[in-house]
């Protein structure tokens, strides 16, 4: 290693460790502060429980309405021409750029107690899944989208010419070629959607044991000044982000192996 | 006739890209579809094969009109120039992949795949994927995935494009021999007139979305319809006005009879021919002699030469 | 028929979860005029959230693009091992709960813990204050310039800065002429991206900042704030001034980002 090398991997390294590494590592240590049985005691507790049995529920099911409909817009962005098509093309990415806040606000303006649709989904069970909705629509549709484009007509015309209808075409060589992809992107959008906490605050209502998310259980855990607890529940997030992220690391290399 | 395209025309957008183009293939017969690139011929072997839609014309395969018959009911085998491999699939599923859609029986299917990819010499690698095989060998696997599904036409586009020269040359010889074989009428579009010549039986010249020029190799080459062709299907020079071959120039150091004088400027070995560049009547030309012919006649720049056509020798007066 | 069946239900679907809620919104905002909207901008809550917003912001951009450039160099440009490693550690705060970053950061820079309790003895006070929140957006926003320059760098290749050595440039000169203009859109874009990441950062910065009003508090919690007061158009107006915000930022990001989406050819 030069020395220009290791000055800079330290400087990196240092600056790492003062911001996210000690204190993410804070947190591990922390919600085993009062021994093993009380982190048990801390996310088996009702409340916190049935927090982080809606957090990846709602999770697992909006990445799966991800799947669907962020392939079917990646289809239609880049195999459909129609007016209005490059404006869809830019506001796909608006979740990215709007504060979690300000999505959780509008959501309720449209479909809160005030609705002008007379659709009132605030402080329901369907208003959370709605808000992880918004907030990870874009991953999807922008790991299938450069795929997509990527993808070999030919391919399809041989297909076409070896006696396959669409329908076979699309589950026989455009499937399989975008499911790495698909998957990768649903897997972004299940580690957006566990970690969610600025846009379910307005619409969800926060109510214990019902709409209730895991970042807003920690949350008032932390204003409780349960730190420990909120720690504890802090780790099993962290632990599923990880598994989250190991998986799709695997998914990756199964992507380009194949490729 | 196996294909019969009658009046075809084809735009796209405000650019014609096939005017009125007639053609028939024998069947059995394999016919090269030469001409310069953007002459049309992709885009005549995509109408063919259904990829593209004629604007006005008629495509016929077999004495059936196919022209709004969709690709996968034209009983064709499209080979594209860069293979359009399955990517995901095996070797081995890549070419049962057009029985598989057919639903044929599994035992079936293993048996002709395994055939075909004998006879594209690909047996041992019948579990790879595209990936991990050679230019050479994708295209072979494109071939025998294409005929998997006995087509009545078989349809190439610039099969060896997109392959260095020493494999293009092997693989050329080796579709001559294929054809010989299986004998399936197939069209192959190329830019190269000499894999067409060496390859061919019928050549079909297309230039500028028409069809210059058909026939046999051998004709297409000894007459020429046009200068065009002429230029396109090998070496020309200039001499009095006329259009020649350069192998089709007889030179001498005394006069002759009908010759014009001419000054030598260069002389070009070039293994087993020599190249004689000279000046004649204010043109540059030059004609191609063996070696043998150059030592005896000693030439050098600055001799003064004499040249005339060979007796027989094809030429084609050049409007001026 | 197909087409056009997927076609209606990708429009549709992006038109009832982002279109009209955040139209909903900026028309109701603007439904009695620009007065009131003005009005609730200028009141000195409001403007005093502006400027808090402002300056965590500005520092962590600042933070985030020094550590962005230099890290990216480091794993595109250089070997060492651990190298996998360091660029996961580097996306890893993608992966992380706003809410959990708040509370690691209490847990190691808090008064009530070692660290924070000697920074406190020095006078200097992370969290409840101006520090903390500009750590929490530093660390939300923390990959952004990073990855957006890293494949620029390595589609650079390094033979130009190998030129520029040959040539007798020093490292900072070669930086400075051939480095930096090669990925100054790539940067742009990155810029762009941790800009409008931090200006709305909402979870962390309510852990950390205690969310007192007038004095930590930011745009996002102001929105917040504002509705859980029954202030509607102070709320509303904080958020369509976010979200006009937001809009810029996608339009900037579309004009920088290189050409690898832009079209369907």
């Amino acid at each position: 290693m030069a020395g220009g090398t290791a000055a800079g991997l330290g400087v990196v390294v240092m600056y790492l460790s003062l911001i996210v590494l000690i204190p993410l590592a804070a947190v591990v240590w922390r919600s085993m502060d009062d021994g093993p049985g009380y982190f048990w005691r801390s996310i088996t507790a009702p409340d916190a429980w049935a927090a982080l049995s809606l957090t990846i529920g709602a999770s697992a099911l909006v990445a799966l309405l991800n799947l669907v409909m962020g392939t079917i817009i990646a289809w239609v962005l880049v195999r459909d021409r129609f007016p209005g098509r490059a404006v869809l093309e830019t506001i796909i990415d608006l979740p990215f750029a709007l504060p979690t806040i300000v999505a959780g606000l509008v959501l309720l303006a449209l479909y809160g107690p005030q609705s002008p649709l007379g659709v009132n989904l605030a402080y329901s069970r369907v208003g959370v899944v709605l808000a992880l909705m918004f907030v990870t629509l874009p991953f999807v549709v922008r790991t299938v989208q450069p795929v997509l484009l990527e993808l070999d007509k030919e391919m399809e015309q041989a297909a076409a010419s070896l006696g396959a209808g669409p329908f076979q075409t699309f589950r026989r060589i455009i499937l399989p070629n975008l499911l790495p992809a698909m998957l990768s992107g649903t897997a972004l959008a299940f580690t957006r959607a566990i970690a969610e906490f600025g846009s379910t605050v307005l619409i969800s209502g926060n109510l214990p044991f019902k709409t209730q998310v895991a970042a807003v259980n920690i949350f008032s855990q932390i204003e409780g000044d349960n730190t420990t607890g909120a720690a504890a529940i802090s780790t099993v997030l962290l632990v599923v982000a990880l598994v989250a992220l190991v998986t799709l690391d695997l998914l990756q290399r199964w992507g380009k192996r194949r490729g | 006739m196996a294909i019969e395209v009658r009046d075809v025309n084809k735009s796209f957008g405000a650019t014609p890209v096939l005017r009125d183009v007639s053609l028939d293939v024998a069947a059995g017969s394999l016919t090269a579809l030469l001409g310069p690139s953007g002459g049309g011929k992709s885009t005549l072997l995509r109408v063919i094969a259904g990829l593209e839609q004629p604007d006005t014309g008629t495509v016929r395969i077999s004495g059936v009109d196919a022209t709004r018959l969709a690709p996968q009911r034209r009983g064709v085998g499209f080979v594209f120039q860069h293979y359009a491999a399955f990517k995901h699939l095996t070797v081995f599923r890549n070419v049962a992949f057009g029985l598989e859609v057919r639903k044929r029986p599994k035992d079936e299917i293993r048996k002709r795949v395994m055939e075909l990819l004998e006879l594209v010499h690909l047996e041992k690698l019948a579990d790879r994927y595209p990936s991990q095989l050679s230019g050479g060998q994708r295209q072979r696997m494109a071939l025998a995935r294409a005929l998997a599904v006995e087509p009545q036409v078989l349809l190439l586009d610039e099969p060896f494009g997109a392959l260095d020269a020493q494999v293009r040359k092997e693989l050329r010889t080796w579709l001559r021999r294929l054809h010989d074989e299986v004998h399936v009428t197939t069209v192959f579009v190329t830019h190269d007139q000499e894999e067409a010549i060496e390859v061919a039986d019928t050549i079909v010249l297309l230039a500028g979305g028409e069809v210059v020029q058909s026939g046999s190799p051998g004709e297409v080459y000894d007459n020429p319809a046009n200068p065009f062709v002429m230029r396109f299907l090998g070496p020309v020079t200039e001499l009095d006005g006329n259009l020649v071959r350069p192998h089709d120039v007889e030179i001498s150091q005394d006069p002759v009879e009908g010759g014009s004088s001419a000054l030598v400027s260069r002389v070009v070995k070039l293994g087993f021919e020599v190249r004689v560049e000279v000046e004649v009547g204010g043109h540059e030309a030059w004609v191609q002699v063996t070696r043998e012919q150059a030592d005896r006649l000693d030439l050098k720049p600055g001799d003064t030469v004499h040249l005339r056509p060979v007796p027989g020798a094809r030429s084609l007066v050049l409007a001026v | 028929m197909a087409k056009h069946v997927l076609r209606l239900i990708a429009v549709a679907y992006v038109m009832f979860l982002l279109v009209l809620p955040v139209g909903l919104i900026i028309w109701q905002t603007f439904g009695d005029g620009l007065g009131p909207f003005f009005e609730s901008l200028t009141s000195p809550s409001a403007l005093h959230a502006f400027k808090v917003t402002l300056t965590v912001a500005g520092l962590a951009v600042v933070a985030n693009t020094i550590f962005g450039v230099g890290v990216a160099i480091l794993l595109v440009r250089h070997e060492f091992p651990g190298k996998r490693l360091l660029g996961a550690f580097v996306d890893l705060p993608m992966a992380v709960s706003p809410v959990v970053v708040g509370l690691a950061l209490i847990l190691v820079y808090g008064r009530f813990s070692p660290v924070g309790g000697l920074l406190e003895s020095w006078g200097i006070q992370v969290i409840f204050s101006t520090p903390g929140m500009v750590i929490a957006t530093v660390f939300v926003a923390m990959p952004l310039v990073a990855r957006s320059i890293i494949p620029v760098l390595e589609e650079l290749g390094d033979e130009q800065e190998q030129a520029a050595h040959t040539l007798g440039a020093s490292r900072l000169q070669t930086f400075l002429r051939i480095t930096l203009p090669g990925i100054r859109w790539a940067l742009g874009y990155g810029l762009v991206l941790c800009l409008a990441r931090s200006l709305g950062e909402y979870g962390a910065v309510a852990v950390v900042s205690g969310r007192l009003v007038d004095q930590t508090q930011t745009l996002t919690l102001l929105v917040e704030e504002r509705f859980q007061n029954y202030d509607q158009q102070g709320a509303f107006a904080a958020a369509t001034t976010l979200a006009l915000i937001a809009v810029v930022t996608l339009l900037l990001t579309k004009l920088l980002r290189p050409k690898d989406r832009s079209d369907g050819n």
